[in-house]
């Protein structure tokens, strides 16, 4: 029975000297195949006596499954150190870029509007839009604007021909929008309007929001409210102070120049007021039951100040190296 | 319209600083605009005369001078100016005198010779840029007066910017009368005296158009000095009014218009050939203009005539050839009220704008046009001398100055804040507004002085009742017991902005201080907003762009006519009466400009891969009827130039080209099918462009840029380009779910060899519209050319999908429906390939 420790002793060595799966698999065979020891001494078995047999069986046996086991010992730890490899020769230099496309962008003015929308959205208030080449009538006379109204020379308008004109504002679209609505309305108005100017913030095209609330009661204090809120939301600062100053509208009464705080001063943002009992009677709603708030922000002010742009005409230049800032 | 602070404390003085005083104007909506001292600060500069001056003993440039400063003994200063002089009189910085820039003065030696003060240039003093030598004073300068007190320069100018609803504050009666009511400080009245006439004389006044002019004063002024100097106060205040002088009359004219705000006119009797009309003008009469500007007017604008030709533009300008020179000795002074209506837009059509447009066009205080000639003529006769002819008033109807019905309950809807009847009766009172009670009173309001109210509205909750004084019972009583519609208000004759209710709430309001009124959250009912699921918003679109690798652009939507014809065409686009330049005068009828453009700019800027979009409106001419003239289509549209992708390593760069564009277009439109068709435009490449089909509609453009305009815009590569109308990429249907087939579709795949003529798309339509059963998709997944295809021949491979909601189909099934689309595309000219 020394053979048998022999044997097993033997085996164990040389497959912990195995490095080769296929190598491992002829070792094996020299102990477990046809040709084996192991086979020979299971063989040799019927030469014992009948009380010998199980004895030494049982024994061949415990040798022929240590041999396995250290087998599949093996097997496992090549087959590991296998992957290990293959794992190891695949590692990548995760440093390297990532391919494919890159990311376009919005335009921040596209951006700022967004933003604007979803604020008056959140109140309730639904946009509405309308023609750039607007008829004189709505741009100017339904807005309680006649001919000759020094106020028309405020507005430096482009025109197409006499009757038509590029909307020096959003207002028109509100005219509109009465014409086709009736109260209680809640509407902002962005879009790009024209005026005839051209410097570091002015554009002879820039973007305006207006807004339009008309109800049974709705007050010059509500507009202060609304104005204020939006303000202080769009700039996410609750400190933001609005101030109200008495201005001229002649689609409004009263009037108002709105200003807010910023660093040491004020700075314009814009105008707003009552909606004047003319502008309503223009498109038959009834001043007496309605009254109405409007006011009008330029979009191109509001990104300026939300994104530090001081020149107002890089907006327009389309330099990449500017547009991506706001990606 | 800009003022000296100190001629308006003339008027009123309240107890405020400057700031604070622009602080009120500003929020009572007179916007102060700018606000400057005259001068900057600086102290101990005295006027001195210069009495003896000697050569500096050890420098040549040098003088010691000796210097009265009004007081018992002179100083000795050393000066180096050149053109100091005995006898003239300067500004002396004494010892302790602290200028501009931080310099102090103090005693010093100068050459070992002790010198007492400085004398003064105006550049040292800060009141010039620059200046050469001494400033030499006046000779009637008083010796020993401060120089801030002699010149007042302790003074703030403040610029306006007036509304044009406030005209009545376009002279300085206005502003004052505005700043007591705002503050409650007395108002000094002018007294304007009527001026003794010594002339049995009038000049003949016919005014033709009594509408235009309801009202004109004029005078006959023999014998005046015209040559006469203007005094020094005038013309400090003129000068600082942003007015020059010009000569005594002239100054006088402009003086009384900043003062009243009543523009005046003088001409020269000599000039006049009989009686002064005011008429329309006839069609095609001219007038040069004091400007030199030749103007040729029509019945529309309304002119100063006399017998013989047209003097003036009524209202804007006078013209050559009658006014006022220093030789004058005769002067007729015209002061009108014109109809706003008459002036209105005149000036501007004439390419205008004068103060006395300004002035007329937005109303003019008419019950201070007789004062004004009143006026006019006392400072006439002051400067200038001369005999006085009694004044010729025309006058025909004024304008209705008509009680506007207010309503206490009004205020409170429209302000959101409740005044009550004493509140709004001393509003009404400080703005000198007359009202009166509908329902008859014990007394009736009388009109308090506006001394009671606080400083201004910016000092928080007023206290109810602390506007009306404590004297005035009656009157807070009277207010008391008016009821709700009981108000009358009947606007002042300079007021040209009150007509309707709301402009007495905006009084009111103003007045009470805009800060004064709380911000309040809106109450309403609240409903939700729609929301179709059948447009796709903007934001949505835009953000496949983005993902895609484009940079959205916002472009001006007025181009270069050049651009317009070059690009797109078009001859004949819709273009502006007044562009502001020649490069943005037509509005663009496409996006290409604006983005082959800005793609220019950025390869000028060294940018090698550049992908934009756009999103805007594009405008043509239309059937007048229905578009209103114009035809405005908003459209999305994009430009890719440079390679596929950024550089990058593992690959290679590919220029982008048509199908990587086609292939986000058609993202664009995912999951709606699109169609192709080959044709021409104007930008694009005539064998490499595509109209877009969404279903039978022609909805955009794709291709590549031609290499015309590659080659004339210095483009290394190609840029594709695609632009499509908005509308067909927002409209999008509700999806309706149809069931999953439980059998898996069976793939059969087909290749042809055809022409390269032939399109594609036409083997795709022939399969499609073969309708062989079970075919559920037909796509194309190769094209091939080359080994074993011979040339002028492409080989496309098509992949067929099968399918039957029922079972799972079988060859013979099969077969049938693939023999047929076979079929179909050798009807097209195709070959099967084995």
């Amino acid at each position: 029975m020394q053979e048998l420790q022999q044997i097993l002793d033997q085996a164990l060595q040389q497959f912990a000297a195995i490095s080769d799966e296929a190598e491992l698999e002829q070792v094996k065979a020299k102990y477990l195949g046809k040709e084996g020891s192991l086979t020979a001494l299971l063989k040799g078995l019927g030469k014992l006596s009948a009380e010998e047999r199980p004895a030494a069986g049982a024994r061949i046996n415990q040798v022929k499954q240590g041999i396995e086991a250290a087998l599949q010992q093996r097997r496992d730890a090549l087959q590991q150190s296998k992957l290990a490899q293959k794992l190891a020769a695949e590692a990548l230099d995760v440093t390297l870029p990532g391919r494919g496309l890159g990311s376009g962008g919005l335009h921040p003015v596209t951006r700022t509007l967004e933003r604007i929308e979803q604020l008056f959205h959140s109140l309730g208030f639904a946009t509405a839009s309308g023609p750039e080449i607007e008829r004189d009538f709505y741009n100017f006379t339904a807005l309680n604007i006649p001919e000759n109204h020094p106020a028309r020379a405020m507005h430096d308008t482009f025109y197409i021909d006499p009757q038509h004109v590029l909307r020096t504002h959003t207002s028109p679209v509100q005219v509109r929008y009465m014409e086709a609505n009736q109260p209680p309305l809640k509407i902002i108005s962005p879009g790009r309007v024209y005026r005839f100017d051209s410097d570091a913030t002015h554009s002879p095209m820039f973007h305006q929001v207006e807004g339009l609330w008309v109800d049974e009661e709705i007050s010059f204090a509500n507009l202060k409210g609304v104005v204020q809120d939006f303000l202080q939301r769009f700039f996410e600062r609750d400190d933001l102070r609005v101030r109200f100053r008495p201005s001229f509208f002649p689609f409004t009464e009263p009037s108002a120049e709105m200003d807010m705080s910023w660093k040491d001063g004020w700075l314009e943002i814009g105008g707003c007021g009552m909606v004047h009992p003319n502008v309503l009677k223009h498109v038959n709603i009834d001043s007496e039951k309605y009254l109405g708030f409007a006011f009008g922000l330029g979009v191109e002010r509001l990104a300026m100040l939300r994104y530090g742009v001081s020149d107002l005409r890089q907006f327009y230049e389309s330099d990449l190296r500017f547009l991506k800032q706001f990606n | 319209m800009k003022f000296s602070e100190n001629w308006l404390r003339s008027w009123v003085n309240p107890a405020l600083s400057s700031d604070e005083l622009g602080h009120v104007l500003t929020m009572a909506g007179l916007e102060v605009e700018g606000m400057e001292a005259v001068a900057p600060a600086f102290n101990n500069v005295v006027v001195a005369e210069v009495i003896e001056v000697v050569k500096h003993p050890n420098a040549d440039r040098l003088n010691v001078c000796q210097v009265n400063v009004g007081e018992a003994s002179p100083l000795t200063i050393v000066c180096g100016a050149a053109n100091v002089a005995v006898g003239v009189k300067v500004p002396c910085a004494r010892i302790g005198a602290l200028l501009p820039g931080d310099f102090a003065i103090k005693q010093a030696k100068v050459r070992n010779v002790e010198s007492f003060g400085m004398l003064c240039s105006e550049k040292e003093l800060g009141l010039a840029e620059d200046s050469q030598g001494l400033w030499l004073l006046p000779s009637d300068a008083p010796v020993g007066k401060t120089l801030r007190e002699y010149l007042e320069l302790d003074d703030q100018l403040f610029t306006l910017k007036l509304t044009p609803n406030r005209s009545d504050c376009s002279g300085m009666v206005g502003i004052a009368r505005e700043v007591s009511a705002l503050t409650g400080s007395a108002l000094q009245p002018l007294n304007i005296a009527e001026q003794p006439v010594t002339l049995a004389e009038q000049w003949p006044v016919n005014v033709a158009d009594a509408q235009a002019c309801p009202l004109y004063c004029g005078r006959l002024v023999r014998g005046v000095n015209a040559a006469a100097v203007t005094p020094t106060w005038m013309l400090r205040r003129l000068e600082r009014s942003g007015l020059r002088g010009i000569s005594a009359v002239v100054d006088i004219t402009n003086y009384v218009m900043l003062e009243m705000g009543q523009p005046l006119h003088a001409f020269d009797v000599a000039k006049l050939s009989g009686g002064i009309t005011v008429r329309k003008a006839r069609n095609a009469e001219e007038l040069i203009l004091l400007n030199e500007q030749t103007v040729k007017l029509d019945e529309e604008v309304l002119v100063i005539a006399d017998d013989a030709r047209v003097l003036a533009l009524a209202g804007i300008m006078g013209g050559q050839g009658s006014g006022v020179e220093t030789t004058t000795q005769d002067v007729f002074l015209e002061s009108a009220f014109f109809h706003p209506d008459a002036i209105a837009g005149r000036a501007r059509r004439f390419g205008l704008a004068t103060d006395s447009s300004f002035r007329f066009e937005r109303g003019v205080d008419f019950a201070a046009t007789r004062q004004a000639l009143e006026r006019a003529t006392q400072l006439l006769l002051e400067i200038c001398g001369g005999c006085v002819g009694a004044i010729t008033e025309v006058r025909g109807q004024m304008p209705k100055r008509e009680p506007i019905a207010l309503r206490r309950s009004r205020v409170a809807r429209v302000l959101g804040i409740s005044l009550d009847n004493d509140q709004i009766a001393d509003l009404f009172t400080r703005l000198q507004f007359e009202f009166t009670a509908n329902s008859p009173l014990p007394n009736p309001p009388p009109m308090p002085s506006p001394q009671s109210s606080p400083a201004s509205g910016r000092g928080g909750e007023r206290e109810k009742q602390s506007s009306i004084p404590a004297g005035e019972g009656a009157v807070a009583a009277s207010a008391r017991h008016l009821l709700d519609d009981d108000y009358r208000v009947t606007p002042p004759s300079f007021r040209f902005d009150l007509s309707i209710e709301s402009d007495l709430i905006e009084e009111l309001a103003r007045l009470y201080g805009y800060d004064n009124i709380p911000a309040q959250a809106p109450q309403a009912a609240l409903t939700m907003l729609p929301y179709s699921e059948l447009q796709r918003p903007l934001a949505r679109i835009q953000q496949i762009l983005v993902a895609r690798d484009y940079q959205e652009i916002v472009s001006y939507a007025v181009v270069d006519a050049q651009v317009e014809r070059e690009l797109c065409g078009n001859e004949n686009p819709v273009a502006l009466q007044n562009p502001i330049a020649s490069n943005l005068a037509v509005m663009r009828s496409s996006l290409i400009g604006g983005l082959v453009g800005a793609l220019r700019f950025n390869l000028n800027r060294k940018q090698a891969r550049v992908r934009l979009f756009e999103a805007g409106a594009c405008f043509a001419r239309a059937n007048a009827k229905e578009n209103n003239g114009y035809a405005q289509s908003q459209r999305l549209s994009g430009l890719a130039y440079g390679a596929v992708q950024p550089e990058q390593w593992g690959g290679a760069a590919n220029p982008v080209d048509f199908y990587d564009v086609k292939a986000d277009v058609e993202a664009l439109f995912a999951p709606q099918p699109l169609r192709f068709v080959a044709a021409t435009h104007p930008a694009l490449h005539p064998g490499r462009t595509a109209q877009i089909f969404c279903g039978e509609q022609m909805v955009g453009w794709l291709g590549e840029l031609h290499p015309h305009w590659q080659q004339q815009y210095d483009m290394a590569q190609a840029a594709v380009w695609f632009e499509i109308e908005l509308g067909a990429l927002t409209a999008t249907t509700v999806p309706r779910m149809t069931e999953i087939a439980k059998f898996l579709p069976v793939r059969r795949d087909l290749a042809v060899l055809v022409d390269e003529t032939v399109a594609a798309q036409a083997l795709l339509d022939a399969m499609r519209g073969a309708s062989a059963p079970g075919v559920i998709e037909v796509a194309l997944f190769d094209v091939y050319r080359g080994k074993g295809v011979e040339q002028g021949k492409k080989s496309l491979a098509f992949r067929v999908l099968l399918q039957d909601t029922e079972k799972t189909l079988t060859d013979s099934e099969i077969e049938p429906s693939i023999a047929l689309l076979v079929d179909v595309m050798q009807q097209q000219g195709a070959q099967l390939r084995m």
